[in-house]
């Protein structure tokens, strides 16, 4: 399958956020400022490859040979949180300013449906490892690009008059509509690839 | 009852015996419902192949084989038969260039090579646009986006806009390209197969002797 | 008595878990393209928070403290592989057109946050019936936003024609609708709550 197409579409066409509708909690949750919105994308994307590479070769390595497939569900969430809590005591490390940052919303990264979903995904489309990663990656910079997108837009948003009973996510979600609505005007265009 | 403290000893043995007790849970409701899980997949089968071909009296799943495509790939080919004698086919078909990707069909042919019937399995196409497909290309009341009664031999199937003979789902080429790609793939598995069990050449024999008619029998 | 019927109430309207609490947005908007999904679906999660916040609740002493998020998620995942299952088994059209959510139910944050505010503070019965108080808003919040969409873009509501399908707007059966409407929603929510 071709590479290109693998990746145009995971990050425009097919938008993790705009048409998938996954990882949309952290999406509104860490939206308001543009420097966060990036530091939680970086964190997606590294929690989000790795989790895949090693969640594919559990689900070709044992689920399968064993039989096992009904146990993908929770091994893949426990594979997930293992991470998220490397990733902290990494982080903590490393980057404290980061880390400070993005306060709760690390270990809610295992919350994130994108996580878990890619995972699923790449075995029912029944991708091989480097597809796999392909499209992990790719997937994540999609999630990345609607997150600052948004918090761009939200931080002007934050500066103009909303009527009450709007103030907050009902407008947010207005805003991420309308983007999804622009968004739709990608598609196809993985056509051109073929 | 004060809550278990967090000792090293305690937190093992907690986590270990929940997942244990989850996974032979787990394992007994897999035997459980492993055996209605694969009887409705292949009722849905079943019931597609119904669908899509004339009467018939045989098990077309049970007898099901892999026929390769032109192109390299192989799709599966249901035999549907009377008694002893062949009265159609049922194709697996699919095309990967619907407008959101893969669409998989079932399509019927009888002996005298036309479209009996079809049913779309599966798709992402668009609602309200690419997935009118389902009754589109079998709305009797518009015989020019008629897909069925349609003798491939004649031709490979087209829409109109590329010169062909179908009109397209309105607003929605891509999608109805995609969907004449699968028929056409459908029909060239099932002229090999055919070839293979000769009975539409038996038909044409007969047919040759008796002039052309135009209502097909069956 | 008294007690129990208001920790049902309280999930339906005080802490609904779309509209006020504002959780569990990633399933809400995908599976509301109609009523019927958007209402298996809140009921699918039902099943799981009864379940799960009736066994964290019965585990919560022998649970230690520093692992009680991975116990949680290992109990949630097990009912929601069983409710994977049976879908699967009995209702696989349904299973299909709920596709890859009826997993991700159990990154729910609605269905951990529950067990994590809740189940692991109180005993058994009135944790089941937070879980069923909670599903309720869910279900409710789901099927109605369902019905607003398939409504206003297919003229349908439960797949009866209300009017034809012709003056429906396609858009918000799509993406960007799905954000729409929820939105109006939640600031009519919140108007109605403010009077």
């Amino acid at each position: 399958m071709e590479y290109i197409g693998i990746i145009i579409v995971a990050i425009f066409v097919n938008n993790i956020v705009y048409s998938q509708f996954l990882g949309i909690c952290p999406f509104l949750g860490v939206s308001k400022k543009v420097d966060t919105a990036i530091g939680m994308g970086l964190a997606v994307t590294f929690v989000l490859t790795i989790s895949t590479i090693v969640t594919f070769l559990l689900q070709k390595g044992i689920l399968e040979p064993f039989g096992l497939e009904y146990l993908q569900t929770i091994s893949f969430i426990l594979v997930i949180a293992a991470l998220v809590q490397m990733v902290e005591i990494i982080l903590k490390k490393v980057s404290p300013s980061l880390y400070q940052a993005l306060g709760v919303f690390l270990p809610l990264i295992t919350t994130n449906c994108a996580i878990l979903g890619v995972a699923i995904l790449v075995i029912q489309k029944d991708f091989n490892l480097l597809q796999s990663v392909v499209f992990a990656i790719s997937t994540s910079i999609g999630f990345a690009l609607a997150l600052i997108i948004f918090s761009g837009i939200r931080e002007q948003l934050a500066l103009t008059k909303v009527p009450k009973a709007m103030q907050g996510i009902p407008i947010a979600l207005i805003t991420a509509g309308i983007i999804a609505m622009a968004f739709m005007g990608f598609s196809g265009i993985d056509q051109v690839f073929k | 009852m004060a809550k278990l403290q967090s000792t090293f000893k305690n937190m093992f043995l907690s986590l270990f015996i929940i997942t244990l007790v989850v996974a032979t849970l787990l394992a007994q409701v897999n035997k459980m419902t492993a055996k209605p899980i694969a009887a409705a997949k292949a009722l849905k089968l079943e019931n597609a192949v119904k669908e899509v071909v004339p009467e018939f009296d045989n098990n077309p799943v049970a007898e099901a084989y892999m026929m390769a495509t032109p192109d390299g790939d192989s799709l599966l080919v249901y035999p549907a038969k009377k008694g002893d004698e062949l009265v159609g086919f049922a194709v697996n078909s699919y095309s990967n260039n619907g407008f959101s990707g893969n669409i998989q069909i079932m399509v019927g042919f009888d002996t005298e090579e036309r479209v009996v019937n079809y049913t779309v399995l599966s798709h992402a196409e668009t609602p309200g646009l690419g997935s009118k497909m389902s009754d589109w290309f079998r709305d009797s009341s518009k015989p020019n986006q008629l897909v069925i009664g349609r003798k491939l031999s004649e031709g490979k199937l087209a829409v109109s806009k590329d010169g062909g003979q179908i009109d397209a789902i309105t607003a929605s080429t891509i999608t109805s390209r995609a969907f004449l790609e699968a028929i056409n793939r459908a029909y060239q598995v099932y002229k090999q197969s055919d070839a293979d069990s000769g009975a539409t050449k038996q038909n044409k024999r007969d047919e040759n002797q008796r002039e052309e008619g135009g209502e097909s029998h069956e | 008595m008294n007690n129990y019927f208001k920790v049902i109430v309280n999930g339906l309207i005080k802490e609904n878990p779309t509209f006020v609490l504002l959780l569990g947005m990633c399933p809400t908007l995908a599976t509301t393209s109609s009523a019927l999904n958007g209402m298996s679906m809140g009921l699918a999660t039902m099943f799981v928070l009864i379940c799960s916040n009736a066994a964290i609740s019965a585990l919560k002493n022998l649970i230690p403290d520093m692992v009680r998020i991975p116990a949680f998620i290992v109990v949630i995942a097990a009912f929601v592989t069983i409710v994977e299952m049976v879908m699967n088994a009995y209702v696989p059209a349904l299973a299909a057109s709920l596709g890859i959510f009826i997993p991700l139910i159990v990154v729910n944050c609605i269905v951990l946050g529950r067990a994590e505010a809740f189940a692991s503070r109180n005993n058994v019965l009135a944790s089941a019936l937070d879980g069923l108080g909670i599903g309720l808003g869910f279900t409710l919040a789901l099927t109605l936003l369902g019905a607003v969409r398939e409504l206003l873009g297919t003229g349908k509501i439960f797949s009866l024609s209300v009017y034809p399908e012709n003056f429906g707007s396609l858009i918000f059966v799509l993406a960007p609708g799905a954000f729409i409407a929820l939105g109006y929603l939640i600031a009519m929510f919140n108007k109605l709550q403010k009077k």
